[in-house]
């Protein structure tokens, strides 16, 4: 999948993955896709709710062996 | 020409078969268009409680929310300029693990039970519990508490310092972080919290 932006959050706990995509999103236009990478399990069901309460859109979340993926599109 | 008994029911009747209709949407619509808002009372002032106060208000400012909180007593120590020497205390404090943040895995796994009475005893014990709980912060990526509240500050949730609590301690407004919004007491944050979604004591 096509990106414009990557954030390498793995390595992170809770909040950071999602406060960093969120300040990487801020930067970003209007549809343009994040992609975000990170080990935190508990990240893919908070940025499927981050996505949700935000607008933006999770084109995509995937789990890699012990890594997740994350293709967020801004509103 | 007059309204008969008959006009005026009929029309009650209608009207609130319309409110049934259209008043779901209308409220769903409301729901949608505001934003969501959280107050926050922190009132612990030890490395460990010093997590759940900007961690919930850094995410809510990441989800969109308006945030505010509330430093009182003790937690008003978080707004001071410096908090890297914030202790945690295993004393008085039993569902802390005491593990090791080094050393082979079977090591680590291993929950040292240290009497309270020994903890209180040994010179330097806390000293040491902190040590070892920021390393074992480090070892996890977890933010730490300076930069969580950084974090905060730039999504613009509001510190509010308790005025009581600064005079009480003898503090000084120099001796916090200039973001401090306001300082003020109770009577100022009841309403803020009245209008909230969500309000939280810590």
């Amino acid at each position: 999948m096509n990106f414009d932006k990557e954030l390498d959050a793995k390595g992170l706990n809770c909040p950071l993955p999602i406060l960093r995509a969120k300040k990487a999103l801020a930067e970003m236009g209007s549809g343009q896709v994040l992609r975000v990478l990170s080990t935190d399990p508990g990240s893919v069901k908070d940025f499927a709710a981050f996505a949700k309460q935000t607008g933006n859109e999770l084109l995509s979340s995937a789990e890699k062996g012990k890594e997740f993926e994350f293709y967020i599109k801004r509103k | 020409m007059g309204d008969t008994p008959q006009d005026i029911t009929a029309l009650d009747a209608l009207i609130k078969q319309r409110i049934d209709e259209i008043l779901p949407q209308k409220l769903e619509e409301l729901k949608a268009g505001k934003t969501p808002s959280m107050t926050i009372i922190a009132t612990r002032g030890t490395l460990d409680w010093a997590y759940p106060p900007f961690i919930l208000a850094s995410t809510a400012a990441a989800l969109g929310w308006e945030v505010s909180i509330f430093f009182t007593f003790y937690g008003l120590t978080l707004l001071r300029k410096d908090v890297s020497d914030l202790k945690v205390s295993p004393l008085g404090n039993p569902a802390m693990p005491m593990k090791m943040p080094f050393g082979p895995g079977w090591f680590k796994s291993i929950n040292w039970n240290i009497p309270n009475i020994v903890q209180a005893g040994i010179p330097g014990f806390e000293s040491m519990a902190t040590l070892l709980m920021k390393q074992t912060i480090k070892n996890n990526g977890v933010a730490e508490i300076a930069e969580l509240r950084s974090l905060c500050v730039e999504a613009g949730v509001n510190m509010i310092g308790c005025q009581m609590t600064v005079d009480l301690f003898g503090f000084t407004r120099e001796d916090f972080i200039p973001e401090v919004k306001d300082y003020c007491g109770a009577a100022t944050f009841l309403p803020m919290a009245q209008q909230a979604d969500v309000s939280l004591f810590m």
